[in-house]
């Protein structure tokens, strides 16, 4: 039955993961680094209206529920402080954040807030401009990759045949080749060629250069996910009736199927920008970045080759650090209230334990299947053993 | 029998396809990467290897087509050429110390993560709602939040220098060279825990969380509620008729994040100048070495495509169903 959810046995069998996946809407394997775009099932939507002024309403409205979750508001104002600070850096930093304007690893107190690094210069201020490249590029790279991702996973599913098996090929060989090592090798070949316009626009540290490296090496995630998702719409009436009354493919992909696939794109923006934060970090971390340049990264970067800890300079290595951390935090918890608004099933769980409370009598906990007793005690009796 | 042919169709294309990048790779760039080897090199290599070497860097003024020929030829003699930053070693000799490295520390890590997470997972599924399910998954999720790199060096600094408890870099004692000894294999142990440890604590969320998941979606299956109607005990309704199922998706994850800790290691190794591929990989960039690097990246790659397969073929004998 799993298999069933894809019509195409021939090459649904190739992936092995992706029937059983796509049913159950479960692969959030986050991985040891990064890994783009957690997967998800948008269950319970209807098909979109395709037409009308309700219909930018409708899509937005889709997503209201998603603010009612404790967690997407959390995550929501974690970002929302962030982005400001970054906006407003130049209002807000005392200091330039290259400037050298006191002495080594002073700690943090009322002239610095958050300390000084190994060369002088000032960690509050350090923080808060390096935000500004590091969300950019998250954002763009997240950007970048969902468009990547929509036309291939969604062109794939519905124009089949040759196409699609050229497509997911491409795919499936950019999933499984590693992609931090190529990271690393793209960056070693970019640094070094020649000059041009080229070298101009990609310079080893810049943003083009990251958002061009980690979009390569970040869209197959979301391509899969998406082509899965389409799969599935693409033999629903509604479709079938678009094409019937010679709706064009390229109205049928944007109009009607990628609006039901809402959430799924969400997700996928999401987990790339988080992937992206990540993968740009360590790259600078590594010395693969430009380390003339404020990020959170290269702030990082200098703190460890100022041998900062060893000097017990930890403002140096923390305030970057928690920044990735809590811009990456606010995303997953967005990204997740989304799941659970969109699967009934994750909800579902949460809805269920709620309204059994209420109920006496009753255990919940260590079952597999709840079962209301009226006049029972709190807890279940152990079943008896009947001749297993 | 079709099912694993067309899965090695697919790793030989995948393969085929790293293999060509790296050569079109230094080919598509401007400029020229050669003239950085070859500065790199500072007059230590004779004429030639030079020549050798402009070759194939796509400086010969062949068609592509015969370059492309004789570089497939060099690959299948295993000849990758020379280091240059750890002259005059050939390449080979170089990458096949820092493979086995690799491989341990990986191998180790994911192993220890995959088991202990697919079981935290079963366990948060089955008590849904109690401490580990409410607790786990959003400390997990928020240490999984934090860039490895950065975990990695706080627990460095903690633990091996501040606190002094276990080493914190390299692969064994200074001292020590590799013997088939207690000592030697105590040394190595000891310097793999704090590596192998970071690593655990960064992919387990996600095994708990995929797990977790899977497991929910199980339970609410007929043959569950059926087998608990049954009166099974609660252990092996938990065990053999929902985690035996749930694992599945969890068993595709495990094939790619092999992969994965074969490229994250890269990232591992730097922090504790452990000698695998990955330091080797992010130094031979830093110091120019082409030839290094892309031998590195080749390997790699073919590693995480060998334990992809393997995965494939333990899928095929854990789910009937891709057996027709």
């Amino acid at each position: 039955m799993a298999i069933g959810t894809e019509r195409r046995g021939q090459s649904g069998t190739e992936d092995l993961g992706r029937p059983l996946v796509a049913r159950t809407g479960m692969p959030s394997v986050s991985e040891t680094i990064a890994q783009p775009a957690l997967g998800k099932v948008s269950g319970g939507q209807g098909p979109a209206q395709s037409a009308g002024r309700g219909w930018l309403k409708a899509r937005l409205g889709q997503f209201a529920p998603v603010l009612q979750n404790p967690k997407a508001v959390f995550g929501v104002v974690i970002l929302a402080i962030f982005v400001t600070l970054a906006l407003l850096a130049p209002v807000i930093a005392p200091y330039d954040p290259t400037d050298r304007v006191g002495s080594r690893f002073v700690e943090p107190g009322s002239e610095f807030w958050f300390g000084t690094t190994g060369s002088g210069n000032d960690v509050f201020s350090q923080t808060i401009w390096g935000a500004r490249p590091s969300l950019l590029v998250g954002m763009l790279v997240g950007l970048a990759t969902t468009l990547v991702a929509i036309t291939v996973g969604l062109s794939s599913a519905y124009f089949r045949g040759k196409l699609d098996d050229v497509l997911q090929l491409l795919t499936n060989v950019f999933l499984i080749v590693p992609g931090i090592p190529l990271l690393v090798v793209l960056s070693g070949f970019i640094g070094s060629a020649g000059d041009g316009w080229f070298t101009d626009t990609f310079s080893i540290g810049s943003i083009p250069f990251f958002v061009l490296i980690l979009s390569i090496t970040g869209w197959a995630w979301g391509a899969r996910v998406m082509r899965a998702q389409a799969l599935s719409l693409r033999e629903k009436d509604f479709i079938a009736a678009s094409e019937i009354s010679g709706e064009r493919s390229i109205r049928i992909i944007f109009r009607e199927i990628l609006p039901n696939m809402a959430s799924i794109v969400a997700g996928n923006f999401i987990g790339a920008t988080v992937y992206a934060l990540g993968a740009q970090a360590t790259l600078e971390y590594l010395a693969l970045g430009n380390p003339g340049k404020v990020t959170w990264g290269t702030n990082l970067y200098w703190a460890g080759n100022d041998n900062a800890l060893i000097q017990e300079a930890w403002w140096t290595v923390v305030p970057s650090g928690l920044g990735i951390a809590l811009v990456a935090f606010s995303l997953v918890l967005i990204n997740s209230a989304v799941d659970e608004v969109s699967n009934p099933r994750l909800r579902a769980t949460r809805d269920i334990r709620r309204g059994l409370k209420t109920l006496k009598g009753v255990s919940t906990t260590g079952r597999a299947t709840p079962v209301v007793r009226e006049n029972a005690p709190a807890r279940t009796p152990t079943a008896a053993p009947a001749g297993d | 029998m079709n099912y694993i042919l067309r899965r090695l169709g697919f790793y030989f294309v995948a393969a085929w396809a790293s293999i060509t990048l790296n050569f079109l790779l230094p080919r598509l760039m401007p400029g020229d990467p050669a003239d950085a080897v070859l500065a790199s090199a500072q007059g230590r290599l004779d004429p030639s290897t030079i020549a050798a070497m402009r070759e194939a860097y796509g400086l010969s003024d062949d068609p592509l087509l015969v370059q492309y020929w004789s570089y497939l030829q060099g690959l299948a003699r295993l000849d990758f050429g020379i280091s240059t930053a750890f002259f005059p070693s050939p390449v080979m000799d170089v990458v096949q110390t820092g493979l086995t490295w690799t491989l341990l520390l990986g191998g180790v890590a994911t192993i220890i993560a995959f088991v202990l997470g697919t079981l935290i997972g079963v366990f948060s599924a089955w008590r849904r709602g109690g401490i580990v399910d409410s607790a786990v998954p959003p400390l997990a999720l928020f240490i999984g939040s934090f860039p490895y790199f950065w975990l990695a060096t706080v627990v460095v600094f903690y633990v091996g220098f501040r606190w002094e408890i276990l080493p914190e870099a390299y692969a064994y004692g200074l001292g020590l060279s590799p013997a088939f000894s207690w000592q030697f294999i105590s040394s190595v142990m000891t310097h793999l825990i704090l590596p192998a440890l970071t690593v655990v604590l960064v992919s387990l969320g996600g095994w708990i969380l995929g797990m977790r998941n899977t497991m929910v979606s199980t339970l609410s299956e007929d043959y569950v509620s059926l087998a608990e109607a049954k009166g099974l005990s609660q252990r092996r309704v938990m065990l053999r008729y929902a985690a035996r199922n749930a694992l599945l998706p969890n068993m595709t994850s495990f094939g790619m994040s092999l992969g994965f800790v074969l490229s994250g290691s890269l990232i591992t190794e730097s922090v504790f100048n452990y000698p695998g591929l990955g330091n080797q990989l992010v130094q031979s960039v830093s110091l120019r070495d082409f030839p290094l690097m892309q031998t590195l990246f080749l390997f790699i790659t073919i590693s995480v495509l060998a334990a992809n397969l393997l995965v494939d073929l333990l899928y095929l004998r854990l789910d009937p169903r891709v057996r027709t």
